[in-house]
């Protein structure tokens, strides 16, 4: 019993890790391409305050009474080392932090102060510095190595594809549920009169090819079935499974709606938080040993006000939380540059002040961790020059 | 069929019937449309807000007695499944088949796209609840269908001022922390309604209001709600004791407390500049191009700033742009464009609006299920997913399969798109294996789904 006490208790120390794992990542991680990456974004802002409460700031009762709890009281937050928490529905997230595979980012935002979502929402996906017609993941795949000939390295997952995703590169695009289809020779002659169609042409051609791709790697479709609790859970379980195929795609996008809590947000916050959660849980079980070599960024426009409003919600804010998780993440943190919650520490007397910019989290996701080159980087953020690179967010 | 009249048919409208006549006068038929007063072929006893509150209120008594009946039930007897509130949903799908009905019947299309255009600015969502949900066909009825060729300042009020914009924006719960409810129950401001009227209804970021206007708007708009069930009648009142009390400044003006105080910060941002130059982008690119031509936006917002903001004139300005009548057709049909298209070509017009409206959610567009406030998009690139196109080609199939006994595809391809059809596909089609196929390869042609 005591010698297998002493390498455990060196691993929990971090003392081991190196040894232990070491090898072990070398011949997983270390391949140019074979890194994945998925960016979940959270449409509508979500609460940063109320997902990961700052129980440890002596303004956040007064702000939020009712929500203020320690940790190990009923409804109290899941424990994130002394001064933060995670909301309790949150708990595959909390086993990922348990287990060093999550840093919890707070205090973040993107560079836009207008609380508008549609503009925050398109800013954050398109990088650049006014609104543009291609999202900042679709530019990053330019600098990854040709995918399998017929495999795409981006996918997007739902029926329509987001800003984030849309740009130069052809990408894969899967959503659940099949139909009767047509045979394969009419459906040729319909692919070949849209040929013409700049945007038809080329879209009706990919339909066709991922059809054949995505039924291969996922096995038959329920249909017509009852419609699924949890879409999300279903989208980000299909994602985990095309991301773990050799020839799969390497980098996958996919978004949650549901957070513009406006009122009653206590009950709405936690179903949707509960939902998050079970998606993150299924795409993690899906990755299967791919999970090692993953990185998930979580990300939403802005933040909310930091006091609840006069209906048991709150308003558009500034800065929010921000989750990144995976095997390939050095995680077991929080990292904020935590600004207060006193009035006066508020930005405008109304939100948390944002101190770091999503971009600077952005930026070692594809430097570090998808090993892109700098030109596709200076591609990918034209203005990556302005802001700085967070540091040690990934696994050396 | 002249270019002009399938242009007509198809850019404006819903795409032809086989029964419609041929417009001789294209654009005529078009500004015959706009005349105010014209019926819709809706059916009779629609529920008004008194039957809805009525249903609210039998609903909930209902499930208080299904309750009742549980906890007195012994424990080992087996408890009833929760009921759905059955009268609001009975007035839903009742809604959804008037509405989809009229999508496929009427003889005005180009007025019934106004209706669609003006119901996504204005946009909701049913899923916020049932109540929302048994409002939504009033909604459309009541506050947008009669106002699409009248002032803006009169579909603007009746738009904002309407149980499923109050309850989907959250003005239901805004409370001025001043007014007697907020002292008593320590509630305040939801400025979500606020925001959103100057952000996406009226004159947009370009006229570069701060917070300090959307929270002053928020606070004018504190006391409207809907009638909560206590008091008969159902809709929507002021509500005083919410209200915060005093005059506030939105934009630089100053507007009363109480009653007036909404209404007159809503004409006046119906009026303001910003908002004609917001509405008449909006209106180009829906009906000209995803990439509005700055001269057609600035003639149709001439028409809203010389008319003090009326709608019928910004309508006649789209019809009279040159832009407009140009080909290639460049906007795509949305999914629910392209489902009603598909369906009036093929002279479909049995009362099932529910199956219509599962399509529209099948192929990536739910009827009043917009995801966010900002309404569904309205450039190509959105709806052009492989996914979504694939969806598209097996519905056409399956409708293509219903159809084509009783369906002659070289009559349907003329009636549809008439000189709009591309010989390739014409060709394709004559040497399709089967009738079914001809008309599949007719509808997921690149010129059926244009506009």
């Amino acid at each position: 019993m005591t010698h297998h006490h002493l390498p455990r208790r060196a691993l929990l120390l971090g003392l081991g890790a190196a040894a232990t794992l070491g090898p072990a990542r070398l011949a997983f991680g270390r391949a140019p391409g074979d890194a994945r990456l998925v960016v979940v974004l959270l449409r509508g802002a979500l609460d940063g305050l109320a997902a990961v409460p700052p129980y440890g700031d002596p303004a956040f009762a007064a702000l939020r009474p009712g929500e203020a709890r320690e940790p190990g009281t009923p409804g109290g937050p899941l424990d994130l080392g002394g001064r933060f928490g995670l909301h309790p529905r949150l708990a595959n997230v909390h086993a990922m932090f348990q287990a060093n595979e999550a840093v919890v980012l707070h205090a973040i935002a993107g560079p836009y102060r207008t609380r508008s979502h549609f503009d925050a929402q398109a800013l954050l996906e398109s990088g650049e510095a006014r609104i543009g017609t291609s999202g900042w993941l679709n530019r990053a795949l330019a600098g990854l190595p040709e995918p399998a000939r017929g495999a795409r390295n981006g996918l997007a997952l739902g029926t329509d594809i987001p800003l984030l995703m849309r740009g130069p590169t052809r990408i894969a695009n899967h959503a659940p549920l099949t139909a009767a289809r047509p045979e394969d020779d009419l459906m040729a002659r319909i692919a070949a009169l849209n040929e013409p169609d700049p945007l038809l042409g080329p879209a009706m051609r990919e339909g066709l090819a991922q059809r054949a791709y995505t039924a291969g790697a996922l096995g038959p479709q329920p249909q017509g079935g009852p419609r699924p609790q949890n879409p999300t859970a279903e989208l980000a379980r299909a994602a985990g499974r095309l991301l773990a195929e050799a020839d799969g795609p390497r980098v996958a996008a996919l978004d949650m709606g549901g957070w513009d809590t406006h009122a009653g947000q206590a009950q709405r916050l936690s179903n949707t938080l509960g939902a998050l959660d079970e998606a993150l849980g299924a795409m993690r079980d899906a990755l299967g040993p791919v999970w090692r070599r993953t990185a998930v960024l979580v990300m939403t426009e802005f933040g909310r006000t930091a006091a609840l409003n006069g209906s048991g919600g709150t308003d558009h804010g500034t800065g929010g939380a921000a989750f990144l998780l995976g095997g390939a993440v050095a995680g077991g943190r929080v990292v904020a540059d935590w600004p207060g919650l006193a009035p006066d520490q508020l930005f405008e007397r109304r939100d948390l002040a944002p101190t770091a910019d999503l971009r600077s989290l952005i930026l070692p996701l594809l430097r570090e961790h998808l090993s892109l080159p700098e030109a596709v980087i200076a591609a990918t953020f034209p203005e990556a020059r302005g802001f700085s690179t967070m540091r040690g967010l990934l696994r050396a | 069929m002249s270019q002009r009249a399938a242009i007509a048919a198809i850019r404006f409208g819903l795409g032809r019937r086989p029964e419609e006549a041929l417009p001789a006068d294209p654009a005529g038929w078009l500004a015959g449309q706009l005349r105010p007063g014209l019926a819709t072929p809706l059916p009779l006893g629609l529920p008004g807000y008194v039957d809805i509150a009525d249903a609210l209120l039998r609903d909930r008594t209902e499930r208080d007695q299904a309750r009742l009946a549980a906890a007195a039930a012994p424990p080992a007897m087996p408890v009833a499944p929760q009921m759905p509130p059955r009268h609001l949903r009975l007035i839903g799908e009742a809604e959804t088949r008037a509405h989809t009905g009229v999508l496929l019947a009427t003889a005005a299309p180009f007025r019934e796209r106004l209706v669609a255009f003006w119901a996504n600015h204005f946009a909701f969502n049913i899923r916020r609840g049932p109540v929302i949900a048994a409002h939504a066909g009033h909604y459309l009825r009541e506050a947008i269908r009669p106002h699409v060729t009248g002032p803006f300042a009169s579909l603007l009020e009746a738009a904002v001022l309407h149980p499923v914009m109050l309850g989907y924006l959250d003005n239901n719960q805004s409370t001025g922390p001043n007014s007697p409810i907020g002292w008593r129950r320590n509630q305040g401001l939801n400025e979500n309604l606020a925001r959103e009227v100057l952000e996406l209804h009226t004159v947009s970021p370009a006229a570069g209001y701060s917070q300090a206007d959307v929270t002053s708007f928020a606070r004018i708009l504190t006391g409207w709600q809907m009638r909560p069930l206590a008091q008969p009648g159902g809709g929507v009142w002021f509500n005083a004791n919410r209200h915060e009390p005093g005059a506030k400044t939105l934009l630089g003006r100053s507007f009363p407390e109480g009653e007036r105080g909404a209404h007159e910060a809503l004409a006046f941002l119906a009026g303001h500049p910003a908002t004609h130059r917001h509405l008449a982008e909006k209106l180009v690119r829906h009906f000209v191009a995803d990439a509005p031509p700055p001269a057609a936006i600035r003639r149709v917002e001439g028409a809203l700033r010389d008319t003090g903001g009326d709608l019928g004139a910004a309508s006649a300005a789209l019809i009279s742009l040159p832009e407009a009548w140009d080909r290639p057709l460049s906007k795509l049909r949305s999914p629910q464009d392209y489902v009603v298209a598909v369906l009036r070509a093929v002279g479909f017009a049995a009362p099932e609006g529910l199956g219509v409206a599962a399509t529209m959610a099948r192929l990536g567009q739910p009827l009043w299920q917009v995801p966010a406030p900002d309404g569904w998009p309205d450039t190509a690139p959105a709806w052009t997913g492989p996914e979504a196109m694939l969806r598209r080609v097996e519905w056409a199939h399956a409708v293509a399969g219903r159809f084509a006994g009783s369906a002659d595809p070289g009559v349907i391809a003329e009636h549809a798109l008439g000189p709009l059809a591309n010989p390739a596909t014409l060709r394709e089609m004559g040497r399709a294996g089967s009738r079914r196929d001809a008309l599949t390869l007719l509808f997921t042609s690149p010129e059926f789904q244009r506009r």
